[in-house]
């Protein structure tokens, strides 16, 4: 309940130059940014007021010798007690936040496995019915009949969602660190080699939304963009359909990550998994 | 006040014609304060029959010369630092610039991080600052290890050497930024020997600020004058000693951690790459490494290292504002109990910078972080209070010590935001962060550091700066500043990414980027000014006097510059203003407790006029 009146607060109350949130969590993000937003308004003005104060009202007007105060204990209790309250606030809000922001409840409405690479994309979503690709990122997947999305550098690959429903990310690296980051999801995490993280967007509402790899990743760091588009629940079906349909009837149309993307990692050995066993090719 | 059954002044017992007639007396004329270390009477120099010139400094072993050397080499660091800021700022002006490549932008945005951090925040604070002021604030005559003491500023000048090398080498400088995250360092994803030159550049400076911590813990802890008790040390010395204990802390983990990274790098080791793992299944192996544990090994130096570059900054901020403010330190003891409660909490939110890899826990690091803010707010209302019903006096290091306050405060406040793991999703790596981290960073080794510079130059050389033109300098910093990282938190917000050459036109992204640009050009010409001062500093010297400031702590109970074992003797210790009480012998600090300060009252006459 306190979640909803935060809510609630936040709906008459701007946003401070972030995003209102195209997601649920990234509406919960930006109500929690808003509470803080006001919380560092009327403590840091506060402060700001004091010392403004003390810089304009105690200027040097005379030689005489200030009183040389060095305690007074109330005042000392005070400014302990009240900044660790208003801490221990923040913290319940975060925390009411983060469990919202960070939920993946079962039975997601769709689940998109994401490969970040140098410098690109892939997102990777289930084969049709009786396809050997019911779930992309299982080790027992056939990756031919995964559907799949690829994009580096320019070429801006595009993940479509469905909006209105949980929408699961599993999202990993296979070189370096990258970071997946919508801004207008409020929303960023990390692709890292090593292990596997999940996460969920519950879209709000259709549209097209940026997305860049937000963690230096080398050369071509800059130019790792990607789109995210948010249609309708059937248009996500019959676009999945299609694109499954497609994969069933011309397997040479899977796309492939470009030569020399490591499926294994960043080793400076003689590396033989090179991925030729993991894609197929 | 001279009370010489006092066990203080048994250390030396006043010279005929100099010493304790001559010192209290704070208006001497320039010609007699301007005279050069112990004019005649001392003659137990031994710099008399040792080597003179360059080889005097090679070989000198004294904390003083070896705090100017480490100051020096600092400064020198910081302006390259500002200068790759500029380029960096010049090619942000436009959204496709063609200034720099990207490699090339990578090197210097790494290089500047570099510099900034290890070569001058760390070592400008404690290598310089700390090495000359602490010996002489607790009355020592020297470091308590002299020679390990040379020996880290030599370290720290090959390190610093080395690391600038890196530009000279094939395949450029380490361009993987300033953290090094594995597996971009790698020598598969960072091949070329820039990598090799930026790891041994720390792994040298890093024990050079080891060998520091020892030193000034040592110091501290044993080389007190007489009647320097721990509650009688002033802050700045409190903030060093602490600083030490946290550079022990710290410092061996980075060392180790560059150390394996070196290995991966040329050895074969997989400590923070996963070798042979089929990272696609998602299932990993147990030969694989861990490109997350060099996050954690990095971080668990890197957070307390936040506060090795913060604490030394806040304790300059403690010794100025009372000086300029003609009052003692408001809450002194919550002062060093706020400091020690700050390092405790340092080591134990390191994952903060680790929060959007998913795995980490989040709610601990939450509220550690968040309640950090209590012990730096107890700090920001102690000086305030400080200055409250004081006669402030608006000299270039108060003036910085007041920018040093409100710039970190703003970085305060957006640190707390950044505490809380929902909002570092929505802006981790972005230039909101870079905005926060820049405020926090410029307000403390910048703002404070040159504070120092300016309050302590008076006493390392015997002439004074400029006050005019450090104003100027002060107040185009104070414009350039805002000009500069302001806009960052809202080109952040809107989603700008760091570390990036270029960006796309079409965003808005470019005003704000413009803005920032002239901002750092006003910063750079702040500095420019100070070099000017310095300049004229050195050919027309104005001679200082032994206490320009009317100052509270030991330091500056000697001469300007102190002479080579830094006392011939001291002023009775009875509490953190021993030169103040000396001073003004009147005007003693109100006793803690309410009982106490109604017998001060009554104890004290009509105060004198």
């Amino acid at each position: 309940m306190v979640g909803t009146a935060l809510l609630l607060a936040g709906c008459k109350v701007p946003n401070f130059g972030e995003y209102p949130g195209a997601t649920t969590q990234g509406k919960t993000e930006n109500h929690l940014w808003q509470l803080f937003f006001i919380a560092g308004l009327v403590v840091g003005g506060f402060v700001l007021l004091l010392i403004l104060w003390a810089v304009f009202r105690y200027r040097r007007k005379s030689e005489e010798m200030p009183k040389q105060t060095q305690y007074h204990t109330l005042m000392e209790i005070t400014y302990t007690v009240v900044p660790i309250l208003i801490v221990v606030g923040l913290f319940v809000f975060t925390v009411l936040a983060e469990n919202n922001v960070d939920a993946t409840p079962p039975d997601p409405g769709a689940t998109i496995t994401v490969h970040a690479f140098q410098w690109g994309w892939e997102f990777e979503y289930p084969g049709g019915p009786g396809s050997g690709c019911a779930n992309p990122g299982s080790p027992t997947a056939n990756q031919n009949d995964c559907v799949k999305v690829i994009g580096q550098t320019t070429q801006n690959p595009t993940m479509v969602i469905p909006t209105g429903t949980e929408v699961q990310i599993n999202l990993n690296s296979l070189d370096v660190l990258h970071g997946f980051y919508v801004p207008q999801f409020n929303f960023s995490r990390y692709a890292s080699p090593g292990y596997t993280t999940s996460f969920d967007f519950n879209a709000l509402h259709t549209g097209d939304f940026r997305g860049q790899c937000t963690q230096l990743c080398g050369l071509y760091h800059s130019l790792m963009f990607f789109n995210v588009k948010a249609v309708t629940q059937s248009k996500f079906a019959t676009w999945l359909h299609a694109q499954q349909a497609l994969v069933k009837s011309h397997p040479s149309s899977v796309p492939k990550l470009p030569s020399g993307v490591s499926t294994g990692s960043s080793t400076n050995s003689s590396s033989n998994n090179q991925g030729g066993d993991l894609y197929g090719d | 006040m001279t009370d010489v059954t006092d066990v203080t002044d048994v250390l030396a017992p006043p010279a005929p014609g100099t010493g304790l007639d001559e010192l209290p007396d704070l208006h001497r004329s320039p010609d007699a304060a301007g005279h050069g270390p112990q004019d005649g009477h001392a003659g137990h120099g031994h710099d008399e029959h040792g080597p003179t010139g360059i080889l005097k400094w090679l070989t000198s072993t004294d904390h003083k010369v070896i705090g100017m050397s480490y100051m020096i080499t600092s400064i020198v660091m910081f302006y390259f630092a500002g200068i790759m800021a500029l380029f960096i700022r010049l090619q942000l002006s436009s959204p496709h610039s063609s200034l720099l490549t990207f490699g090339q932008y990578n090197e210097l945005f790494t290089m500047h991080g570099s510099l900034m951090l290890y070569l001058f925040a760390g070592p400008f604070a404690f290598g310089g600052l700390a090495n000359y002021v602490v010996p002489l604030q607790i009355g020592a005559p020297d470091m308590a290890f002299p020679r390990l003491n040379a020996l880290s500023y030599w370290l720290y000048l090959t390190g610093s050497i080395t690391m600038m090398m890196g530009f000279g080498v094939a395949g450029g400088a380490a361009s993987f930024g300033w953290v090094a995250y594995a597996p971009l360092s790698s020598a598969t994803s960072s091949p070329g020997i820039g990598g090799d030159v930026w790891i041994m550049a720390l792994v040298l400076t890093g024990f050079s600020a080891i060998f520091t911590g020892v030193n000034l813990v040592a110091t501290i802890f044993y080389l007190r004058a007489p009647g320097m008790t721990m509650f009688r040390m002033p802050i700045f010395t409190w903030n060093m000693l602490v600083t030490g204990i946290l550079i022990l802390i710290a410092f061996p983990v980075l060392t180790s951690g560059l150390i394996m990274l070196f290995c991966d790098r040329h050895f074969g080791t997989h400590i923070f790459t996963v070798g042979g793992c089929h990272l696609v299944t998602g299932a990993v192996t147990q030969t694989c490494g861990s490109p997350l544990l060099w996050q954690n090994l990095f971080w668990f130096f890197g957070h307390p290292e936040v506060y090795i570059l913060a604490l030394p900054f806040f304790g300059i901020v403690t010794e100025v504002l009372p000086v300029f403010s003609r009052k003692p330190v408001f809450g002194y003891k919550g002062m060093v109990f706020a400091t020690m409660a700050i390092a405790a909490l340092s080591t134990g939110v390191w994952a903060h910078h680790m929060f959007t890899t998913g795995a980490v826990l989040l709610p601990f690091f939450s509220f550690l972080s968040l309640l950090i803010a209590v012990p730096t707010g107890i700090k920001f209302f102690n000086w305030i209070g400080t200055m409250w019903h004081g006669q402030l006096i608006f000299t270039t290091p108060m003036l910085f010590s007041i920018g040093f306050l409100l710039a970190f405060l703003m970085g305060g406040v957006t640190g707390i935001m950044l505490a809380s793991p929902p909002i570092d999703f929505a802006t981790h790596d972005t230039y909101f962060v870079v905005a926060h981290f820049h405020q926090v960073l410029v307000g403390t080794a910048v703002f404070a550091g040159f504070a120092g510079f300016y309050y302590w130059y008076p006493k390392m050389f015997g002439r004074l700066l400029n006050d005019t033109l450090g104003k100027w300098h002060f107040w185009l910093l104070f414009v350039g500043f805002w000009v500069t990282f302001m806009p960052q938190y809202v080109v952040g917000l809107k989603g700008m990414p760091r570390r990036v050459a270029s960006y796309p036109s079409n965003l808005g992204w470019q005003s704000y980027n413009v803005v920032s640009t002239i901002g750092a050009f006003i910063i750079a010409f702040s500095f420019g000014i100070m070099l000017w001062n310095l300049w004229a500093a050195w050919r027309k010297p104005v001679p200082a006097g032994d206490n320009p400031w009317d100052a509270h702590t030991l330091e500056w109970f000697t001469t300007s510059p102190p002479p080579h074992h830094n006392y011939t003797h001291l002023p009775p210790i009875r509490s953190e203003r021993p030169t103040w009480d000396y001073n003004h012998p009147d005007s003693v600090a109100v006793p803690h407790g309410l009982a106490a300060e109604a017998a001060h009252r009554a104890r004290q006459k009509e105060p004198v006029a």
